[in-house]
């Protein structure tokens, strides 16, 4: 009786041990099919980063010569380049910073320092957060319709415009973030020795946080360096040199834009060229940010 | 300088410092409601003539001057969920493995290029999605899907339509590979603040490394995820040159088929906008933006509220 219920004990032990085992495996299964469908996940992200550049540097390069950067842009089918888009782009991404970096630095400051808790601190951080979302072209759409429709004239100061009202909320939310990781007791120190409020906050937190705000802006421009959409009624599109903003202005997206879709073959290299600046200039600023944050800590 | 009077200056410029400060912040917050005012008083005309039936209508005809925006509805909405449909999974799988199984000297490379990924500016895609990737992706997916399920019922009617690697399905891609980097940005943040002590005690348990993301850090940074999820819904919902190149503009919606060349809201605007005459046209256009508008707040407001949820549960941060 006793030897009987032993063996039978035995077998149901190792027919649970057999149990536990195999579902063991099952579970190491899952467990290796997801972490190869994650290996797998990653490969496919770097792959699109990989085969991106690989064309962009490709075809740009060859797309790019002296002349790329000296002379004007060409009607179709013949020879020229990007001066003038780059120096658009250059003076409204400029403009559009000048614009709105000051804008930007004090509504954080505020948000940070003046009204972290209120009604209307929340209410333009949730205004902020809704600006920061918004979609591109509609912010093309408003400067449209306050600015080119009032002047009867699309300009280079709507297209400075509509890329600083892009750059204000990324600024604020950076100097916002930024000045709250200023610690308590420096502003302190600061009060105690006497120093009135606008002091404490231009000497003192500023400055503790200017590389985080730096960063920001930094992103910010390299931003709206690509930036297409809110160009394309706003700025427009010129064919020749231009140093006034009160004209239609070239810009290296929205030539990009207009020589892409063309079935000419010297438009397309130009745009090749012109995507290869682009992403360059965006990802150096990028890379430059970055290296700005990581000395900073 | 006299101290007194410099500190009266002080004071007063403390003051004005304070003001130019309020001034900053109620500046952004006036240009809201001037977005919105503005969108309103441009679309207003469109607003009067078709009410709500406008964004109910498949016509778009600046000949015969009739508008209705469902064509460009559909199209914003169906390409942002086909990318939302590519780019979650992928992303989850990215975090996963940047937070539990990357080598710790790839960490922080490869995190910086799926960071660097989300910087490159939207018209790179959109350009390289056109002359690059369509022709690829018409002789090599569309041709061969065709030839496999042409005589099936539902799936025929998805996979017909023109074969040229532009359209619905292309620009849906596309938008997946852009905002990829978005959501595994966010999901690999929100991974790594769940406490290392949750996720050790699941691991001594027995826990395999998939048990222990699926069912111990994926419920702790749900509502997280969803955030992550959502911004990368509302970048998609947003996007203009991306989507431009690739879906085709043609304001027709006949069939299922995610092949046929389509419009969205972004793209209809950036194609049509500069050369619309003032008028009705223009005004439909500005309807169709603060339709968007109103699409992309109302996917922000959403992912406000799960954030809200998760910081005052005991879930993470993000």
């Amino acid at each position: 009786m006793n030897g009987t219920g032993t063996g039978a004990r035995l077998i149901a032990r190792s027919d649970a041990a057999l149990q536990r085992e195999r579902r063991y495996a099952a579970r190491k299964r899952v467990n290796q099919v997801a972490l190869a469908l994650s290996l797998g996940a990653m490969a496919f992200g770097v792959f699109w980063l990989l085969w991106i550049l690989w064309e962009t540097v490709n075809l740009g390069v060859a797309g790019l010569a002296w002349s790329t950067l000296v002379e004007m842009t060409p009607p179709p089918n013949e020879a020229g380049g990007l001066a003038n888009a780059i120096y658009g782009s250059f003076l409204m991404v400029a403009a559009a910073t000048l614009i709105a970096t000051p804008i930007g630095i004090l509504a954080g400051v505020y948000l940070a320092e003046y009204d972290p808790q209120g009604w209307l601190g929340s209410s333009t951080r949730f205004v902020n957060d809704i600006l920061l979302s918004a979609p591109s072209i509609v912010i093309g759409l408003f400067i449209y319709a306050v600015v080119v429709a009032r002047f009867r004239q699309f300009s280079g100061w709507a297209g400075a415009l509509a890329l600083a009202l892009i750059v204000i909320p990324v600024v604020i939310r950076t100097t916002e973030n930024m000045l709250l990781l200023v610690p308590a007791g420096l502003r302190e120190a600061a009060y105690a020795l006497g120093a009135p409020k606008w002091k404490v906050i231009t000497l003192i937190t500023l400055r503790a946080a200017r590389a985080g705000v730096v960063t920001g802006v930094l992103l910010a421009v390299a931003r709206i360096s690509g930036e297409t959409a809110p160009l394309l009624f706003t700025a427009l599109n010129n064919q020749f040199w231009t140093s006034d903003m009160g004209e239609p202005m070239a810009s290296l997206p929205v030539t990009i834009f207009k020589f892409a879709m063309s079935p000419y073959e010297n438009w397309q290299q130009l745009a090749w060229a012109a995507v290869f600046l682009i992403t360059a200039a965006v990802l150096g600023l990028n890379i430059l940010a970055r290296l700005l944050t990581r000395n900073r800590t | 300088m006299k101290r007194p009077g410099g500190r009266r200056t002080g004071a007063w410029a403390d003051r004005a410092f304070g003001w130019a400060a309020c001034g900053a912040a109620i500046t952004t917050l006036g240009l809201l409601l001037a977005i919105l005012a503005s969108l309103v008083v441009g679309a207003w005309p469109a607003i009067e003539r078709y009410g709500l039936g406008f964004m109910a209508s498949t016509v778009w005809d600046p000949v015969t001057n009739e508008y209705g925006g469902l064509v460009m509805i559909y199209g914003t909405i169906a390409t942002s969920l086909i990318a939302l449909v590519i780019a979650v999974p992928v992303s989850f799988g990215i975090a996963l493995f940047l937070t539990e199984l990357s080598p710790a000297w790839l960490k922080r490379p490869l995190g910086t290029a799926i960071e660097l990924l989300a910087a490159v500016p939207s018209i790179v895609y959109g350009m390289w999605g056109l002359l690059v990737f369509g022709p690829i992706l018409a002789t090599w997916v569309q041709q061969p899907l065709q030839a496999l399920l042409g005589g099936v019922p539902f799936l025929g009617a998805l996979v017909s339509g023109p074969p040229v690697g532009i359209g619905i399905l292309s620009a849906g891609i596309i938008l997946a590979i852009m905002i990829i980097p978005f959501i595994a940005a966010v999901m690999r943040d929100v991974f790594e603040v769940t406490p290392p002590m949750l996720k050790e005690s699941a691991y001594a348990l027995g826990s395999t490394t998939w048990e222990v993301v699926s069912r111990v850090v994926l419920p702790y940074t749900k509502a997280g995820v969803i955030g992550g999820i959502m911004l990368g819904l509302g970048r998609a919902l947003g996007e203009t040159m991306a989507v431009t190149f690739v879906i085709g503009n043609f304001n027709q919606l006949d069939s299922l088929s995610l092949f046929q060349p389509a419009n969205s809201i972004t793209s209809a605007l950036a194609n049509e906008f500069a050369e619309a005459a003032s008028g009705l046209h223009q005004a439909a256009l500005i309807y169709l933006g603060l339709v968007l508008f109103f699409i992309t707040f109302v996917v922000l407001a959403l992912s406000k509220l799960l954030l809200m949820r998760l910081r005052k549960g005991e879930g993470a941060r993000a």
